[in-house]
């Protein structure tokens, strides 16, 4: 009798076309051009970046298109030490950054700054990539990095705040 | 309403790499384990209620069809629920809804987790097609969370050391734990390596192969099998992104816990429940955990973790199997949170069983803490 098979690997691959739909679609135009636009709800006034197209909360279709800035404020974050395939080298850090008008963190790669430095209401802004290689997706935005104004008061952050 | 009891549970020896089963093989041994501790066959089962995390953590789509002949259920009703990290929970509630319902008198319901056959971490960080690839798997999601819990209560930075030991120590009782560390001290955790900051290795559950089964059953079968009685059972769910969400504290958790404590007639949980067995993957998600449910005020759970209160010979004992932080079969870990708080009312825990647990609470969430199953379980008929 020979040895038993206990595993064989049979590798899995997965290519999928992704429809953004109109509200995201909207947002990857735009970003090809440097600008970050949100959509605001009817009801609750909340911005929504990147749009959804309805308000999660309310249930209700989100149509006025708002552009926000593509500077922000860190509420949390994670120094990242272990790296995954295809991540960006280790350590790094991933942040969640609440744009100036939007109402929900985006999370970002934050760099030019040493991890240790990274503060929670730490003011950051984006780098973009080269005009050049500018597309409609969400890295034309390189990384986030200190702006090197004060920070913003922890209890002045949104996130968490309002469930 | 029809009562529904608890007569078998079933669980395999979790490990890295269970090489000497299949998927197919790993089920069928917790099956039959809960089966013979109920005292019944194949043959009895009415009804089959699998669990599962996404099919990425095996690569093997709709698992649930290649399973039904191992688990018995060709001829039956076999229905497979999804619910992220918490399906092991809520696939327990759907089997005892079977059940209360009055449809049917005996189902089996089964978790299960292969993970050495693929790569989770992978799996949960695809590639999004407009984001950079930066959320590094679970650790990396929950740590900025965690985090902010920590800004929060202002709770001594070794709270999630402390959670960590216990859970290792309380896994050596129990011989179906994957992670054995005998003789791990405090100052080993708080050296391991720190992965996502702020959290270290020894702060993480393991990547584990294994499975859970139970047979629920009616009022008239089940008084013959000393059971554990469900006196509550619910499942709540929120949206991952909502502006202003309080992920520390989700809303779902607490409005799950609200409804299972009603239907189980708790007041006072911190009173009326003797021991609890929750989801905690990373070990800060016990203090967080502990307020979510109402055990304690909010930004003082760390304070139960401290004082030794969630310790397998304290008041309020938490994860007294090892928890998560010891055996994590994605799919099934829900399940064995409420698998343990069963074992315990019925007095069948073995080393790790608390003495006089009269009333458990078995917890599970998943994905971005927005999925929650709970069930309340007494060795008492209601």
């Amino acid at each position: 009798m020979s040895d038993p098979v206990t595993g064989i690997i049979t590798p899995v691959r997965l290519e999928y076309t992704y429809t953004p739909g109109v509200a995201a679609s909207r947002f990857l135009k735009r970003i090809a051009s440097k600008e970050i636009v949100g959509q605001k709800c009817p009801r609750c006034a909340k911005v929504y970046v990147p749009p959804r197209g309805s308000c999660p909360k309310c249930g209700v279709p989100t149509e006025e298109e708002v552009t926000v800035a593509d500077s922000g404020t860190v509420t949390t974050f994670c120094i990242v030490n272990i790296p995954f395939a295809g991540s960006v080298p280790v350590p790094y850090v991933s942040a969640h950054i609440l744009l100036d008008g939007s109402d929900i963190p985006l999370v970002g790669l934050l760099q030019e700054v040493a991890a240790e430095d990274v503060r929670m209401g730490m003011r950051v802004k984006a780098v973009w990539v080269p005009d050049e290689e500018l597309a409609p997706t969400l890295l034309s935005i390189k990384y986030f990095t200190p702006t090197g104004e004060p920070d913003v008061p922890i209890e002045k952050i949104m996130e968490y705040r309002d469930a | 309403m029809e009562l529904c009891g608890v007569i078998g549970i079933g669980q395999t020896k979790h490990d890295t790499a269970r090489t000497d089963v299949s998927i197919a093989g790993l089920v069928r041994e917790a099956a039959l384990r809960a089966l013979e501790d109920a005292g019944l066959t194949w043959s009895d089962i009415e009804a089959v209620v699998l669990g599962k995390a996404p099919d990425m953590f095996e690569g093997m789509m709709m698992p649930e069809l290649y399973l039904a002949d191992a688990l018995g259920a060709v001829g039956k009703p076999l229905l497979r629920v999804h619910t992220a990290g918490s399906v092991g929970g809520s696939t327990a509630v759907v089997a005892a809804h079977h059940v209360q319902s009055g449809r049917f008198k005996r189902v089996l319901t089964v978790a299960y987790e292969k993970q050495s056959e693929s790569n989770a971490m992978w799996a949960l960080a695809p590639k999004i097609p407009f984001q950079q690839p930066i959320v590094a798997g679970a650790g990396g999601y929950f740590a900025p969370h965690i985090r902010e819990y920590i800004r929060r209560s202002g709770a001594p930075s070794d709270i999630g050391i402390k959670v960590a030991l216990k859970d290792r120590l309380n896994a050596l009782k129990n011989p179906f734990a994957h992670l054995r560390m005998e003789g791990i001290t405090l100052e080993q955790v708080a050296a391991s390596p720190v992965l996502w900051d702020p959290i270290r290795f020894l702060e993480c559950c393991p990547s584990s192969d294994g499975a859970c089964a139970m047979v629920l059953a009616s009022e008239d079968v089940a008084t013959r099998n000393e059971p554990a009685w469900v006196l509550g059972t619910a499942v709540r769910s929120e949206p991952l992104g909502m502006a202003g969400r309080d992920e520390i504290n989700p809303r779902a958790g607490r409005d799950c816990a609200e409804a299972v404590y009603a239907q189980a007639g708790i007041k006072d949980p911190r009173n009326d429940i003797d021991c609890v067995e929750m989801y905690v993957p990373f070990s800060w998600y016990e203090p967080m955990w502990l307020e979510n449910l109402g055990f304690t005020e909010i930004g003082t759970g760390w304070r139960l973790t401290e004082d030794g209160v969630t310790a397998l010979d304290g008041d309020l004992p938490v994860n007294m199997s090892g928890g998560v932080l010891s055996s994590n079969p994605i799919g099934a870990s829900g399940m064995l949170r409420f698998a343990e708080a069963a074992l315990q009312v019925r007095g069948r825990a073995g080393e790790h069983q608390v003495d006089g647990a009269r009333i458990g609470l078995g917890h599970a969430y998943g994905g971005g803490s927005q999925f929650f199953a709970m069930w309340v379980v007494s060795g008492e008929k209601p």
